[in-house]
């Protein structure tokens, strides 16, 4: 084991700020089931994902007789938006929450930041590089971190493909945004 | 509306109809990328556009207040009632010509919408927070194309220089303001413009003398987009854009 990786191995993984930030929102929040019940809605193109993981769902709260629910698009054209909130609505429904509003707030702008270390874990799981703060992209599959870009764009707005020089598997990486 | 709503709508107009015009033009070129990974990543930028065209449209719409909804204002207005910027609109050509536009473009988006950001308006402020990060993204990518055809074959490089002399006629108009928009500027709404073309200029031109290309010295400025007065090429556009609510007024998805 050379000295890097020793050094690596003491690092103790601390939350970001930003995401820190949404979990001790929802935390002190007083609507913990409704939170729970939306923990139930997943991003239509990455599965298993869900809304609060993936860091688009932002507020819950209960407003003129009303559940407020915020949401923010990843990106501005994001086609999985109406599903999405179709999606919220159908979960809010089975639990029996019928009257609800789902707004759809710009501010502030979404990040991967806003992304859980669950998620970040599960986008692995399913063979996509996580977001990297400097874009060093890491092969899901054999760790290597010797790997090129192949295009700017993936699948979705959100995703870039890559090739990993050392195992050849093409996968997505989630950009960092 | 006052004067100042006024002002705002057209703003707002002004800018969504950069965004669908352009989206519009990109989209294009799906399922006629040269190979499916720029295919896609067209496509993809195209997205954003849209994205950004529904934010304006919709606060435009609220301002306005008579109850019309983004798909009216994209769908239902004639060639002479789109007030976009005229470079938008020019047909998609050649891939040289198409990433030459998006690398203008994105250079000067960049620039515009981070200062945008500044807005008073803070839901102006709020959707180029959202838009900047995008044009970032995309400049990362029309910029390493430029330089990867200026190094490719003659050909390549005869196409991209052919695509720098057209554009260069439109470039102008970026910079160009109206009274109205102005006024927007003195309310701390809008930006201004015109102090943009020197810090665009300085950065092309550094980008194209690293790449021994000629940055072509246009005298022609052709103009008009924002007063509704556009090259022969949109009508057309629109005709295809706007084809299926015409024929089936109201139909939706």
């Amino acid at each position: 084991m050379n000295q890097n990786s020793q050094s690596d191995n003491k690092i103790i993984p601390t939350l970001n700020p930003v995401f820190a930030q949404r979990l001790s929102h929802r935390n002190n929040s007083e609507h913990t089931e409704v939170w729970n019940i939306l923990d139930s809605v997943f991003d239509p193109e990455l599965p298993g994902l869900t809304i609060w993981d993936l860091g688009i769902l932002q507020d819950v709260r209960f407003e003129n007789k009303q559940w407020v629910i915020d949401v923010t698009p990843t990106y501005s054209g994001c086609p999985a938006v109406e599903t999405i909130n179709q999606d919220i609505a159908a979960a809010m429904s089975q639990a029996g929450l019928d009257n609800i509003k789902i707004n759809l707030v710009l501010s502030p702008a979404w990040s991967t930041e806003m992304i859980s270390p669950t998620g970040k874990a599960h986008l692995k799981s399913i063979n996509i590089a996580p977001p990297h703060q400097d874009d060093v992209v890491e092969c899901p599959v054999c760790e290597s971190k010797n790997t090129k870009v192949i295009s700017q764009f993936g699948s979705t707005a959100c995703k870039a493909l890559y090739q990993c020089n050392d195992c050849f598997e093409n996968f997505d990486y989630f950009k960092h945004f | 509306m006052n004067v100042e709503q006024q002002n705002l709508f057209r703003f707002l107009v002004g800018l969504g109809d950069d965004a669908v015009v352009l989206s519009h033009r990109l989209s294009e070129w799906c399922s006629n990328g040269p190979y499916l990974e720029e295919d896609i990543a067209l496509s993809n930028i195209a997205l954003d556009y849209i994205g950004r065209a529904r934010m304006f449209y919709q606060y435009a719409a609220e301002i306005e207040g008579k109850g019309r909804t983004e798909d009216d204002i994209a769908y239902l207005r004639d060639e002479r009632q789109f007030t976009n910027l005229l470079i938008h609109e020019l047909p998609i050509n050649d891939f040289a010509f198409t990433m030459v536009r998006q690398f203008f473009v994105d250079v000067y988006y960049c620039e515009y919408l981070k200062q945008l950001c500044e807005s008073k308006d803070e839901r102006i402020a709020a959707i180029a927070a959202k838009a900047v990060k995008e044009s970032r993204y995309h400049l990362k990518r029309s910029e390493p194309w430029i330089r990867q055809l200026s190094e490719g074959t003659e050909e390549s490089r005869r196409r991209i220089q052919a695509a720098l002399v057209e554009l260069e006629n439109f470039v102008g108009e970026l910079f160009i303001m109206s009274d109205w928009e102005k006024e927007l500027v003195e309310a701390g709404i809008a930006v201004d413009r015109e102090k943009l073309q020197a810090g665009w200029d300085q950065y092309i031109q550094k980008f194209l003398a690293e790449s021994d290309l000629e940055f072509p010295d246009s005298q022609l400025q052709i103009r008009g987009g924002r007063d509704g007065i556009h090259t022969e090429h949109l009508g057309h556009m629109l005709s295809d854009m706007q084809y299926v609510q015409r024929v089936y007024p109201g139909l939706e998805w």
